[in-house]
This record gives structure tokens, C-alpha cells and sequence, in this order.
């Protein structure tokens, strides 16, 4: 026996010490913690829906910083989980690396196209449904200003901003957009505190209806706009139930579905490429007793009007990441 | 003339330290509900059981070898650097530059050229609060730290606005070009026929840090400058009568120190990450002071300090991953260590003492 096989042999010891089955999947959260009550989060709960469904379950950790990211991955997929899903597209630099070096281990990433023939990616159409908000955020707005905050600045969150911004723009040609970002690093998805800075200079400008897409920085966001009696507009999660009659409605990105069918398929799920939007309710705004009162049947109307548009191609809601820039500001 | 022999001095004390620290980490890891043996046998067989544990722990230990190395070397001349961890931020910033700028045929030629700007880098981030300590008396501590959030400010601000390429989200830069490779303990083993986990990251510079303790064990007991600047450390009053100019010694150990801890980035960013990260560095600048405290101060118990913190860090990540144990009660237990290794080091030695000068009396 080689001490190559010892190795192995001692991984799978420790594995079976810890009373791991199997191929088990795994699960990364990246910066902003499993309880952002957003993006990672919903994520976490695709994952506890398919651990109730199934009684099985599975690995997951946190990252604490940005160079752990190569060790998690590696770590999981030394000690056989499979198939192993991350969040965020901080992993794909990493991915592209670790994936070839483990070509029988699938891996998915979650907001980043990484291409390697056991890499899974899913994107969202962000732009569709935050232009939907955008629209619902205009009809709500007294004041005619609306406000965007971002988390880190990125191309991604620029997407959020811009379909938002052509969504308000299409209901009321004369709104004000005010936007403004976090930060420019990874801690910008955790910092509540700043979000609910942001959000007071943005009421201090004109702003009754905030649309937050921060991770957990929008729980500051969501907060303040609750505290100082206007709108607000959740992310990623349906976050409607954080200030019941507060926040006009959220912009869900249904990461949790993406995790749970990954979960579902287990080893034999199918990798490539996976846009979700409108049309496959990967995105969507979110409708429930909390909001209901907030929502006028008009909103209503209208917005699933534009949607129908939208899936039919009727109305392109223009992606920002497509070319970099954005057409209205 | 001492109360109590070397050997205990530099055995005993660091390991009744030790075990009082276990005993209490023992006992939180009780407190919420977990069996302790079982968390001992997990980060033991996770640091220690496989090559690839192994490779993680001599990898941690590898950069606590570089920052530990830097703190003893200015504890010489009793100056407390505590900006390892910015000085390593700038050393990586130094080797990303070498790296990504330059087209390397090989890694031989690479590596000196990143270790010499590493140090560089390093160096001149320590140069600004030695200058300070030296002329102005600023005090170092204040300084260090205080250029610590300055170096981390300068790296997002490169990483974010001048590094970054074209279309990535990530604030890092891109991967280093495959001249720069480092041949990892993997490829160095291999060599001599023995398998070694190809996915863990030691490398190289392992055996650099090896070399960096030997040479700072010669420079400071077998050099005139080493003499200088533990002469300085002993007593400055003394070392002025004796013609040893502070302001130069001053200036000199920080260098030197900043250039060890800027040193660390041929491990962590060339020989790991291949980019350079945000937070790379990940606290290793303040696990140097630990290191060097229970080293106390010289390069043998530096490197054994560095390879027992390099343990606790991988076993650490192992606990994360496999148990229900937080990640912040592994901070926890590695911050008792180095509370009962470093900033209680009195409450053992002292009784300790005791003991010893009753066991001369009877012998006597």
C-alpha cells in the first residue's frame, strides 16, 4: 500500500469517524454569512428543504475571508462530497482551478459562468426582475425619487440597478433614480450599518422607496427605510416578512430552487450553463400576506403585464453585463 | 545565576503553557456540548493524519515562520513590531508585481526576484514607522498597527481600481503567468519518491523559511550587527557608551524585520494563490507575535512555535468543516494559547520557580 492510498485511506476514516455517507453534497457560502437573510441564505434553505424532503444530509461551511475559498473547495472535494455547490461570483477564479484537478466531482457556482465539463453554472436574469420592482417602486413613489443600494460594486449589482432603473423609468418617465454602493470589496455584503446610512441620505434626497440588492447590508437597509416610516424593497430572499406593511415587496432570485434541484440530482446532475429568468420563475417579485395592503391591484396589473411582455420578448430589459453600460441612469 | 535551568526555561514553561491552555479549551469545548477527545482526534488527524493535512500545517507554519521571524528579530533590539501583517500585505503587492510584469522562463529565476521585492516591500513599510521610533519616538506600536489599516486600504484600492482585469467582478489580480510556479512539496518529494499530496499548498518556500531561521541565528548571535542590536535591546544607555548608534540599529532591525515579514508572500501568494487576494495575508502577521513569544525570540523554538500554531490553524479549519464546533470558538482556543504562551507567561514561571529554588535548597 502506497502512502498515497494511506492517505486516502485516512481521509475516508475520517470521513466515516464523522459519520459522513457516501457522496454527500456540500454547500460554500461565501462572504456575507449563511444568515444574510438574502442571497446565502436562500441558498441555505434549497438545502433544508431538500435535507426535509429527503432525511439525508449535507456539509456546509462559511467563509471567513477571501483566501479560504481554494481550501474549502478543496477540502470537500478531497473527502468525496459530491456534488458540491458555491455561492457566489467571487468562487469562479478558484473553480476554474480546483475543477480539473477533480474531474468525478461535480461542482455548481451560483452567479458565474465557469466552463469545465463537471462545472455546473446558473445564472439569474436579475435585470428582469428588478426592472419588475422598478416599475412597482415608481407607482409607490410620492416624492417621484426612488433609490437603489448596492452592495459590492460590481458588474453584477449594476445589473440589478439598471433593470431597476429602466423598470422605474418605463412606469414614470420623470422619476428620480438615486443610486449608490456599499463598498468595493466583499465586506460590502455585510455591513448593515452602512446600508443604513446610505438609506437616510437617501430619504434626506427625496427617496420613499429603497430597493436594496446587498446581502446582508440590506438589513440595514430594510430596517432604516422601517424605522423612518417610507418603502423599501427586498433581495434575493422574500424579505417581505422582515417589516410586515414596510417593505413594498422583494426582488426573489429563487437560489434556493437552484440548490435544491442540484441537491435533487445529486451526482447525476447536468452541468453547463443555466439562465434562469422570468419565464421559469428564477426570478420574481414576491407577493404575500405582508405586503399585501402595500400593493394596489393597478401595481398588479401592470407589472404582470410587463412580465407577460417580457417573457414574450416584447420587451427587452437591457443587461447591463451584456456591454457594460446602461442605457437611463 | 539562574533561578531555574534552560531546559526548563525553554521546555518546561512553553509546555505546562500549553497544557493549561488545552485543559481550558477542553473545558469550553465541554461547555457547549461537544466531546473534546473527539475534537482533539479530529484536528490531530486532520493537521497530522494524511500527507495532505501535513501539507496545510507546513504550509500555515511556513508563513508563521516569516512573521514569527520578523517579530523575534525586533524583539531583539526590544522593539515590538506588531505590522507584520500590513508589512506581508505590501511584501505580497511586491511579488504580484514581479510576477505579473515580467515574463519568467522559469521559477528559479522568479523566485529571488519576488523574494528580493517581497522583502523590498516589506521593508520599506516597515521603514516609515522605524524612521518614526528612531527620530521622532514615535512609538513603534502605534505606528505598526496603524500602517497595517494603511496597507490594507492601499491594497483594496489597487485591487479594486488598478489590478483587477477587465471584466472580473473579484477584486484580485489575474493568475500569475506559469513561469512563477512554485514546485510544490508534491513535485519536491516526488523528486525522492515519495508520494505527497499533490492538492495541498506547501511548497517551496518551506525550505526558504528553514533557511530564513538559520540565517537569523546567525545574524544575531554571530554578527557584529546582531550584537549591536541586542546590545541596544539590552540596555540603550549602555550601547550608546559603547558607540552603537540607536538611530541606525533602529533602523536597520526593522528592516530587516519588515523585509522577513514581507517574505511571507512567496508562500502564501506565489506558492498558494497564485493571485493576489484580498486579506491574503489572514492574520498570520499576529500569529508571528504568538510564535515568536513562545519561541521565545530564537529560531529553533520560532520554527517549532510556527509548526505548532501551523497545527492548530489546519486543525482548526478541519473542526469547521466537520463539526458543529463555530469557528469562532477555534479562535477561541488559539487565542488561549497564545494568552498562556505569551501574555501569562508569569503565572507558570513564577510558581515554577518556586519550585525549582525549593529543590536547590534541599540539594544544597
Amino acid at each position: 500500500m502506497t502512502l498515497f492510498q494511506k492517505t486516502l485511506g485516512a481521509v475516508s476514516a475520517l470521513a466515516l469517524s464523522t459519520g459522513l455517507a457516501g457522496a454527500e453534497p456540500a454547500l460554500i457560502y461565501d462572504l456575507g454569512g449563511k444568515f444574510d437573510k438574502s442571497f446565502n441564505e436562500a441558498a441555505h434553505t434549497g438545502a433544508q428543504r431538500w435535507s426535509t424532503e429527503t432525511g439525508q444530509t449535507y456539509r456546509e461551511i462559511e467563509m471567513q475571508s477571501e483566501a479560504q475559498r481554494e481550501q474549502a473547495l478543496r477540502r470537500f472535494a478531497e473527502a468525496g462530497m459530491n456534488p458540491i455547490v458555491m455561492t457566489g461570483f467571487a468562487f469562479g477564479a478558484v473553480l476554474e482551478e480546483v475543477a480539473p484537478d477533480y474531474p468525478d466531482t461535480t461542482f455548481a457556482i451560483i452567479d458565474m459562468k465557469v466552463e469545465a465539463p463537471n462545472v455546473r453554472a446558473v445564472e439569474f436574469a436579475e435585470h428582469e426582475g428588478s426592472y419588475l420592482v422598478g416599475m412597482m417602486a415608481a407607482m409607490a413613489s410620492k416624492t417621484g425619487t426612488v433609490g437603489f443600494i448596492g452592495g459590492m460594486d460590481v458588474p453584477l449589482i449594476r445589473k440589478f440597478a439598471c433593470g431597476y432603473v429602466q423598470g422605474a423609468k418605463a412606469s414614470n418617465p420623470d422619476i428620480a433614480v438615486i443610486q449608490n454602493m456599499t463598498g468595493t470589496t466583499p465586506s460590502a455584503w455585510n455591513d448593515p450599518v452602512k446600508g443604513g446610512e446610505l438609506t437616510r441620505a437617501q430619504i434626506a434626497q427625496g427617496a420613499d422607496v429603497i430597493y436594496a440588492a446587498a446581502g446582508g447590508t440590506g438589513v440595514g437597509v430594510l430596517q432604516t427605510a422601517a424605522d423612518e416610516g417610507i418603502l423599501s424593497i427586498g433581495v434575493d430572499s422574500n424579505q417581505n416578512h422582515l417589516h410586515p406593511g414596510q417593505v413594498l415587496t422583494s426582488m426573489v432570485k429563487r437560489v434556493d430552487v437552484a440548490v435544491h434541484e442540484i441537491f435533487s440530482a445529486g451526482t447525476a446532475v447536468e452541468t453547463g450553463t443555466f439562465a434562469l429568468g422570468l419565464a421559469d420563475d428564477g426570478v420574481t417579485y414576491a407577493m404575500d400576506d405582508h405586503n399585501a395592503a402595500l400593493v394596489s391591484g393597478e401595481m398588479v396589473t401592470a407589472v404582470e403585464d410587463a412580465k407577460a411582455k417580457i417573457i414574450s420578448g416584447e420587451i427587452t430589459v437591457h443587461n447591463y453585463m451584456s456591454d457594460n453600460t446602461c442605457p437611463v441612469q | 545565576m539562574d533561578v531555574i535551568p534552560r531546559w526548563a526555561d525553554v521546555i518546561l514553561i512553553p509546555l505546562f503553557s500549553l497544557v493549561l491552555a488545552a485543559l481550558l479549551s477542553a473545558g469550553v469545548i465541554l461547555a457547549i456540548g461537544e466531546d473534546p477527545v473527539a475534537a482533539v482526534k479530529m484536528m490531530v488527524n486532520g493537521a497530522l493524519g494524511s500527507t495532505y493535512g501535513w501539507g496545510y500545517t507546513l504550509y500555515y507554519a511556513t508563513n508563521f515562520v516569516f512573521t514569527g521571524l520578523a517579530v523575534a528579530v525586533a524583539f531583539h533590539a526590544r522593539l515590538f513590531n506588531i505590522g507584520g501583517e500590513g508589512q506581508a500585505t505590501l511584501g505580497g503587492l511586491g511579488v504580484a508585481l514581479v510576477c505579473l510584469d515580467l515574463p519568467w522562463p522559469h521559477w528559479i529565476l522568479a523566485l529571488p526576484a519576488a523574494m528580493a521585492a517581497a522583502g523590498l516591500f516589506g521593508a520599506v513599510w516597515a521603514a516609515i514607522p522605524a524612521w518614526l521610533q528612531a527620530r521622532r519616538g514615535s512609538h513603534i506600536v502605534i505606528t505598526t498597527i496603524m500602517f497595517n489599516f494603511i496597507g490594507a486600504a492601499l491594497l483594496n484600492y489597487l485591487l479594486v481600481n488598478v489590478m483587477r482585469p477587465d471584466g472580473a467582478m473579484d477584486p484580485a489580480t489575474r493568475k500569475f503567468p506559469p513561469g512563477t510556479h512554485l514546485p510544490t512539496l508534491h513535485d519536491i518529494l516526488g523528486l525522492v519518491g515519495v508520494p505527497f499530496s499533490k492538492a495541498a499548498p506547501a511548497n517551496i518556500s518551506f525550505l526558504i523559511a528553514l533557511g530564513a531561521c538559520v540565517l537569523v541565528w546567525a545574524l544575531i548571535w554571530r554578527t557584529r550587527l546582531g550584537f549591536q542590536i541586542r546590545a541596544l535591546g539590552h540596555s540603550e544607555p549602555a550601547a550608546v557608551y559603547a558607540g552603537i548608534r540607536p538611530v541606525r540599529i533602529v533602523m536597520l532591525t526593522m528592516l530587516i524585520s519588515g523585509a522577513l515579514a514581507g517574505c511571507m508572500a512567496i508562500n502564501n501568494v506565489m506558492g498558494e494563490a497564485e493571485r493576489l487576494v484580498l486579506n491574503s495575508v489572514e492574520g498570520a502577521g499576529f500569529i508571528g507575535i504568538a510564535v515568536a513569544l513562545m519561541g521565545r525570540n530564537h529560531p529553533f523554538g520560532v520554527l517549532l512555535a510556527a509548526i505548532l500554531f501551523g497545527f492548530l490553524y489546519q486543525g482548526g479549519a478541519e473542526l469547521a468543516l466537520w463539526t458543529n464546533i463555530p469557528r469562532e470558538l477555534i479562535v477561541v482556543i488559539q487565542a488561549l494559547v497564545i494568552l498562556f504562551t505569551g501574555a501569562l507567561d508569569n503565572m507558570v514561571r513564577i510558581p515554577l520557580e518556586r519550585i525549582f529554588l525549593t529543590l536547590r535548597k534541599r540539594g544544597a
